[in-house]
Formats: C-alpha cells, sequence, structure tokens
C-alpha cells in the first residue's frame, strides 16, 4: 500500500505492507537506526518517536498509521549536524551511559519540553516514567532535561 | 501479509466490518498488538479506529458526559470537563501506564480489553457508567456493571463497536478516591486498586457510598452490602477496620507473578482505611 507522510521534515511516499510495524520501517527501509527496540510490548521506551509532536511507540505502531503524520526520530533532532539543546545537555551531564535508552529518552524529553517549558524535577521523572534505563539511575538524565530546559526557553525547535 | 484498513469515518468503517467479518478493530494497539506478537492472537484483517473523528472528545449533556471510546488517556487527563466532574477518573487516568501508553492508549481500548487490573474500570463502576454499542442497524446502551462478564470477557456482538460511555455528573459527593498497588509507580499493572465516591456529613458521618476493587476477582468488585455498612458510620479508622474485614471476605484474589491472593486480599482491606486519612 502506498503510504505518505512526513519523516524529519521531508515528505516521503513509501510502498509497504500495511501491518509492519513502523519501528522496522523506519530501522530496515530508512536506515534510521537510531531508534531502537527493546522489550517490543511498550513498557521500555527505546522506541520512542515523535508523531505529531507526541511522543509515541513505534514498536505499537503499524505502517498504516503513519498515513499523513509528521514523524520525528532522534536523526530529525539534529539537523546539519548541530545538535539539539538536549542532545548536548544529555553528553555534557553524563546521562549516557551504554546509550540503548537514549534516542527514546530524548524524545520523550523532546515531548515534555513543547508542552512544558519549565517541568520541576518531580515532573521530569513523571513525563519520562515510561522509559527505561537500566545503568545511569536516571538522577543525570533528570538533571540533563532540568539543564536543557533552562537553556531552550523560547527556543521553538521540537 | 494481514489487511489494515484506517476508516475516516464511522459509515467507512463499518463498511469495512460488513465485507471483513473477521476484522478485529484497534486503537492504541497497547493490547491488541502486544497479543499479536506474543502468539496469542493471530487476526486476519485489522481495522484501527484512530482517526474516526465521531469517536472522539468528550461531549458535555444536561445530567452526563459523553466520552468517545477512542478517546486517548492522555487527552481525557487534560480534558476540563473531565477534570471537573470526574476526579476520580482523573486520578485513575494518572496512574494508567505511562505517558507513551497514555498517548496511545484509549478508554474504549481499556474497557474492551476487560482486563481486571483495568485502571479506568473501578472509576468507572461506582461513576455506574453506561455503553454506548453500536452495530449497523442500531445503538444499544449497556451498564458497564453488565458489560464485562469475566477476564477478557465483554457482551459485544460481532459487527459491534464501543462508541461512548455515557456517565452522570456525580452529584453530591466530597470524596472522589482512587489508589493502585503496584509493583512500581509507572507501567505498573495494578495489584490491587480502589475507587471510592462518598458523602461525608460536616460532622464526619458517612451518608452514601460507592466502592469498587479492580485486580481482586475476575472483574471490578463491587458489593452493595459493604457500601450499606459504611453507611452511617463515621470515617474513622476504628468504623473502616471493621468494613475492611468485610471487603476480605468479599473479593476474590488469585495468586500471580505481581502478588499473592494473601496480600491481595489484606491490601483489599488496607486500600479503605485510607480512607480515614484523606
Amino acid at each position: 500500500m502506498i503510504i505518505a507522510f512526513t519523516l524529519n521534515g521531508e515528505k516521503r511516499i513509501i510502498d509497504v505492507e500495511t501491518d509492519r510495524r513502523v519501528v522496522d520501517i523506519l530501522r530496515e527501509d530508512f536506515g534510521l537506526t537510531g531508534t531502537k527496540e527493546s522489550c517490543g510490548t511498550g513498557e521500555c521506551g527505546s522506541c520512542t518517536i515523535l508523531v505529531d509532536g507526541r511522543n509515541r511507540l513505534s514498536c505499537l505502531m503499524l505502517a498504516i498509521q503513519l498515513q499523513d503524520r509528521e514523524v520525528t526520530t532522534i536523526e530529525g533532532m539534529a539537523p546539519g549536524g548541530r545538535l539539539h539543546p538536549l542532545q548536548k545537555a544529555f553528553i555534557e551531564h553524563g546521562a549516557v551511559q551504554c546509550g540503548f535508552c537514549t534516542p527514546g529518552m530524548i524524545m520523550s524529553s523532546a515531548a515534555l519540553l513543547k508542552k512544558n517549558t519549565a517541568p520541576t524535577r518531580e515532573e521530569i521523572r513523571e513525563g519520562l516514567s515510561g522509559n527505561l534505563c537500566r545503568c545511569t539511575g536516571y538522577q543525570k538524565i533528570v538533571d540533563a532535561v532540568d539543564a536543557a530546559a533552562r537553556e531552550m526557553e523560547g527556543d521553538p525547535r521540537p | 501479509m494481514r489487511k489494515v484498513f484506517l476508516p475516516r469515518t464511522l459509515s467507512e468503517c463499518r463498511s469495512i466490518l460488513d465485507a471483513e467479518p473477521d476484522a478485529c478493530v484497534y486503537a492504541g494497539g497497547t493490547d491488541l498488538i502486544v497479543q499479536m506478537r506474543a502468539g496469542e492472537l493471530n487476526p486476519p484483517v485489522l481495522v484501527c479506529l484512530e482517526r474516526i473523528a465521531e469517536l472522539q472528545g468528550v461531549r458535555e449533556h444536561s445530567d452526563h458526559l459523553w466520552l468517545g471510546a477512542g478517546t486517548t488517556h492522555a487527552d481525557l487527563l487534560n480534558h476540563s470537563l473531565v477534570r471537573r466532574h470526574l476526579p476520580v477518573l482523573v486520578k485513575a487516568l494518572k496512574m494508567l501506564g505511562s505517558p507513551l501508553i497514555r498517548n496511545m492508549g484509549t478508554l474504549g481500548g481499556n474497557i474492551c480489553t476487560a482486563s481486571p487490573a483495568a485502571d479506568t474500570l473501578p472509576p468507572l463502576y461506582v461513576l455506574d457508567a453506561e455503553l454506548e454499542l453500536q452495530s449497523k442497524s442500531a445503538v444499544r446502551l449497556l451498564p458497564l456493571r453488565q458489560f464485562i462478564t469475566g477476564p477478557g470477557q465483554r457482551q459485544l456482538a460481532k459487527g459491534e463497536l464501543l462508541a461512548g460511555v455515557r456517565v452522570k455528573k456525580p452529584e453530591g459527593f466530597n470524596i472522589h478516591h482512587f489508589e493502585k498497588i503496584g509493583q512500581r509507580k509507572a507501567l505498573a499493572c495494578a495489584i490491587a486498586s480502589m475507587a471510592a465516591l462518598l458523602t461525608v456529613s460536616s460532622g464526619g458521618v458517612i451518608e452514601t457510598a460507592r466502592l469498587a476493587w479492580g485486580s481482586v476477582g475476575p472483574t471490578v468488585v463491587i458489593s452493595p452490602s459493604l457500601e450499606a455498612a459504611l453507611v452511617g458510620e463515621r470515617i474513622s479508622r476504628t468504623a473502616l477496620e471493621k468494613v475492611a474485614r468485610m471487603a476480605r471476605q468479599v473479593v476474590s484474589p488469585i495468586d500471580d507473578i505481581r502478588a499473592s491472593a494473601a496480600y491481595r486480599r489484606q491490601v483489599a482491606g488496607n486500600l479503605l482505611l485510607r480512607l480515614a486519612a484523606l
């Protein structure tokens, strides 16, 4: 089936089987391997992407659900190689250890900061509560999102 | 390959369901796609309901709210009418899954999955919600309490869709309470939960009580005799202890990976004691 959608700012028209999972299309067809799959059941958040600005799980979405949507993956966060303030903050604050949860963490953080430009630490924890990290203990991730929120005040990017 | 449809209107959806009687509908996919991946379900055709505007949103009527079955948990949680009239549901929605699950999963999905641990069910039982079930030719109204008959079991005829949920605006209750016990704060399936609507007089006497427990029986547990036992009692630890002992006899929990039946039975009673601390 022919499906038209916007991926990281570019219009795309693809011919795919309608029941393939979005995470597989992103990784296998587009080579966008920044989006990870861990649990495949919606419990870990590794596969988080933005769909029309909201964070969603690409492992629980089927191809047909891409129709007419605007999708942003981690690769779309740094156009022209210019890192997003969240990405810079994750590096500066040591919020990355093995790195497998990081793309999902960044995408959920971006969705949170879009809704709430000045979240409290508790609101950051709540906003990231669907994204699991088994390395950092979360403290440095909260530090990074907190720092990025301050840095981004007034920044219109997703 | 499995065919998947994405209808934009109810009438388009209806034509698809007529032509594909074995189709399975889904909205958020947070249960169905997981079950398919686990090999528990293998529907030949899927119909995704996420784009059908007629199934979404919240509408206010004189004495009730209509909640579209296709409305996501996040949209309900942020809706001013839901926040104003249904605080007991809002408290449960805040505990449901995670922000990601709430952005995908819908009220209709939570109801039709009919899990005894579903977070929206105890609030909807105390609110005495009615379901709008649409078939090809008619719409019927069925109380939620009759719709769910067992774990994963519901009175949904072939081709019938849950379109919306009618909830009377609760009048006169001054306690709107929900508490869930899980293994963690987010992404936790309930070990036990309880929703309560109470009217408590200025002197601290319970005048009306509606209670419903999740995850401690094959369906949500309600008990008119327990509710009656609370009426006329002071909202005190001593009075609640007495009724909590009765509650532990009324529930019928099971042992599973999350908790033992004995623990659930104990906690089902303890959840009542919280009412004294509000």
